[in-house]
Parts: structure tokens; sequence; C-alpha cells
């Protein structure tokens, strides 16, 4: 049985009247890459930061690696690598100004620090862009800077929020490639929002969030039988009634 | 969660602010040229104008540049405040906000340390305004150059909690621009930077009360005694009393559970 990074439990939320997510109930065990899909406005945004806890759980529960998000918010947080779907980089600052800042926020010394800035970006092949300021990166190299960010202080669950958005199709594909390999490889337990199916590779698990509630669960195969359909899109276009791209 | 994780990250947030400000070389310079206007064309044109009482800490007659310096100091200070909570709200709406709040650490700490940055900073600022004011022949007594930073810390600390907490309040970057009209000008204006408070009280009683109890007023007298080297208790407990007033009310702003962060809605 592989460990639970993410358990999330009747979670609910509405901004004012407006319900946008109903009752969700779903966990991502560490090794599973599972690809949230939906159309745009089916709040997927709204999980995020309710997981990120930018806004506040008011009815359900969310536990990362069995802390409380709520409750235990920053032991929650420690576990956790984010990209959102907006850059966050600051441009003003080079790439490694940007990754010191990171790992100086989660507690890490200069010299570790150092070290793992030096493997990521070795690993993303942007060693020899350390000292450039962000400004002057391509959208698909900010991408990679974002991502070697979330991945410094070694998290156990890495969030992605629409990370390909507005990328050529090989710098998508790259990361596409990459984060898949994280989770196989590091045993990472990845969330992946997306609105686009052609990123969703074999192994992966389905969650089809449509107007805030779930409308299918679990490994592509169990996706097919279940809407009885043959390919992925016909699947998320039934549960979605004409959404899919 | 260590202290050295805590001292690691206040270092973090503090050098990015400082060398954010570094390298932006119009706002250092555009931080300058405000006070220096003032000094160089405003309190030499008022110079004949405005008569000033020997008042403590000044022991003789002094010239109006003299008196308005403190007052200048002070406006580096808020509007170095104001700035900083400008700096929140467009990191919000970029999302670089998102990175500060998603970090291991509780949120009352990180609102501290961008403050903390904020207020080093201003104090940056000072220094280099009040050696410029030096060949312009407005000199302190050297103590007072040290007795001053403290004045500076807690000042600072005061106008960028009021910032912060003006920031948990602005959903967009455009409605600033109108909360800078409604905030630093009644507070630059109703206060002692510019003219004494007997002097205000000879036109209007409300306006003298308004100026008193005005916090911005007593940052710049503490300010003010603490150039000369002098302690000005009343204005000190005052400054004090409205930081912590000003930031436990922007640390509720932020919290999730609590504040404005919901309502902000989609971000």
């Amino acid at each position: 049985m592989r460990d639970i990074a993410l358990t999330i439990e009747a979670l609910s939320f509405a901004y004012g009247d407006k319900k946008v997510l109903d009752n969700l109930s779903f966990s991502v065990a560490a090794g599973e890459c599972t690809v949230l899909l939906g159309p745009n406005g089916a709040g997927k945004s709204t999980l995020f930061s309710l997981i990120t806890r930018l806004y506040d759980t008011r009815s359900g529960k969310i536990q990362l690696c069995g802390f409380d998000v709520k409750q235990q918010t920053c032991l929650a947080l420690a576990k956790l690598g984010v990209v959102f779907q907006q850059t966050t980089l600051d441009l003003d600052l080079t790439v490694t100004q940007n990754l010191h800042y990171h790992a100086a926020l989660h507690g890490m010394s200069r010299k570790l620090a150092g070290q793992r800035i030096s493997e990521e970006l070795e690993r993303f092949a942007m060693a020899e862009r350390a000292h450039e300021k962000v400004r002057q990166l391509n959208g698909g190299h900010k991408r990679r800077v974002e991502i070697a960010r979330a991945l410094l202080h070694k998290p156990s669950l890495l969030l992605l929020d629409e990370p390909t958005v507005g990328l050529d199709v090989p710098s998508r594909q790259a990361i596409v490639d990459y984060v898949h390999q994280l989770a196989q490889q590091q045993q990472m337990a990845i969330l992946w929002a997306s609105h686009l199916i052609d990123e969703i590779d074999s192994g992966d698990h389905l969650l089809i969030l449509h107007k805030g509630q779930i409308k299918a669960k679990g490994t592509i195969p169990q996706v097919l039988a279940a809407t009885q359909t043959d390919t992925i899109g016909k699947a998320f276009q039934q549960l979605t009634e004409g959404g899919a791209k | 969660m260590s202290g050295l994780h805590f001292w690691r990250a206040m270092w973090g947030i503090v050098g990015r602010e400082l060398w954010r400000f570094i390298q932006q070389k119009e706002r250092f310079i555009s931080a300058l040229v405000r006070p220096l206007v003032w000094l160089f064309v405003f309190a030499a044109g008022f110079r004949a104008s405005l008569g000033l009482a020997i008042a403590p800490p000044y022991e003789t007659y002094i010239l109006y540049e003299v008196y308005i310096t403190p007052g200048l100091i002070g406006m580096i200070q808020l509007f170095n405040g104001m700035q900083s909570s400008l700096t929140m709200v467009y990191d919000r709406e970029m999302g670089s906000m998102r990175i500060l709040l998603v970090s291991p650490l509780p949120r009352w700490f990180l609102l501290i340390c961008k403050l903390i940055a904020g207020t080093a900073v201003s104090i940056l600022q000072v220094y280099v305004f009040l050696g410029i004011a030096w060949f312009y022949d407005i000199q302190a007594p050297w103590q007072g150059y040290f007795y001053l930073l403290p004045a500076l810390m807690l000042g600072g600390l005061m106008l960028g909690a009021l910032g912060l907490l003006l920031s948990s309040f602005i959903r967009q970057l455009e409605n600033f621009a109108g909360v800078m009209n409604f905030v630093i000008f009644p507070l630059f204006f109703m206060s002692t930077a510019l003219y004494p408070l007997w002097k205000i009280q000879e036109s209007s009683v409300l306006l003298y009360q308004l100026a008193h109890y005005n916090p911005f007023s007593q940052a710049v007298e503490l300010i003010r005694f603490a150039l000369y080297a002098q302690y000005n208790q009343f204005a000190c407990f005052y400054t004090l009393g409205a930081f912590i007033l000003f930031i436990i009310a922007a640390i509720i702003g932020y919290t999730p559970s609590k504040g404005m962060m919901l309502k902000k809605g989609r971000e």
C-alpha cells in the first residue's frame, strides 16, 4: 500500500451564494500522477487555493501527508510544492536569486540551497541561464524555473495548475514528460490541473471535475468503462456536456 | 520548525526587498527627490513667512528648513510604507505574493518580515537624505543620528503596518491611487510635519485635535526629538500603540479564516 500524500474529504466551497466546489472526496498516493481535468470554471483553481491554504476550508477536510491543512498549516505546507497557473517569479531578479529566495522561505541553509539549485537547474538544462534575469527568459524556460523551484525542498506532493498554458508544443511535451518521470522515479505524488486531454499519460489517474462536482475518478480504463466510451475525449465530453478541447 | 528557519526566512525576505530597491534606481532617486524638493524649494520659499518660536527639542530660534526636516523624514517613511503595501497589492495581482503565503511559516511572521524589509528600505533612504541635508547646513548633534535609528524603526514599522492594513482591503492596483489621496495627504497635512501644533491651534482647535492624535504626527515628533538626542515618551508610546493596533488588524485582514482574503474571491 502506497503512502497517501493528499486526502480530501467532503470538501465544499462557495463564493457567497455561489457554490464552486460541492462535496469533493479523493486522494492522491505517492508515485501517482493524478490529472484533474475540467473545463474553465470547473473549480480547479479554487481547489488549489484551498489546498495551499490561500482560502480557508470551511466545510470538509484537507490533509497533506497526514497533516491537516487548517490545523497544522506549516507542517502541511512544508510537504507541498506548487506551480501556479500565473507565473510567480520575480522578473527583476536572476534565476538563482529567485530560487535562493524560495529556499530561504523553506529554511534551507545557503550551502544546501546552492547544491539543490545546481542539481535542479542541471536537470532542467538551465544551468547556463542561472545568472540571467527572469525577465530575459522565454515562457518555457520560466516554467522550468518554476518547477525547479517547487522541487527545491523535495516536496511529497507537487501541485501544478495548468502549467503548460501558453507554451509551444515541444516545451509542453518536455514538461509533461518530466513530471511523469518525477512520479515514477522519485515516488512523488502529482496533482496536475489541466483542460488539455493530450497531456494525459496512459498510466495516469483521472479526476474529472465539472461545475464543482467530481464526475469521474480512477485509472483511465476505469473511467472509460464507467462512461462506456473508448477515448478520454469522448468520456470527458459526455461528462461535461460538450466542454472538451 | 526551528528558530533558524525563521531567521533564514526573514533574511531571505529582507534581502530580496533591499536588493529590489537597490536595483530599481528610479525608485531610489524619486524617493530622494520628493523630500529634497520640499526642502530646497518649499521650505526655502516659506522661510520668511513662517516665524517659529523656540519650542522643545530646539533650544534656539531655528530656520524653517530645520523644522521641516523631521517632517520630511516622516514623509519618506510614509511614502515608503504606502509603496511597500502597493508592492503587496502588485505582488498579489502578479502572483508572487502566493509564493510567500504558501511557504511553511505562520502568516503573521511573513507579514512582519515584509514590514521589517520595508522599514529597512526606508531607513536607508532617510540616512541618504540626511547626508544630503548635512551639506545644506541642516546638521543635528552627532548623537542624534544614532538616537534616530530606533525612532526610525518604530516609525517605519507603524507606517508600514498601516500600509499593510490598507493593502489587505485593496482588491486591485487601480484602487490604490484613491487610497493614496485619501490617506497620505490627510495624514501628512494634518500633522506636525510642516507646522507646529500651537500654530495649527491658532487657526482651528478641531484641526489641532486631529493633528495631535494623528499617529503620523507622533511618529514625526518621535523622530524630531530623537534627531536632537532627546526622548519624547508620549510620541514613543503613541506610535508603538498605533503600530500594535495596525499590525493586529493587518494580520487579521490577511488571515484566511477571518479576514479579507476570502472576500477577494477569485484571484
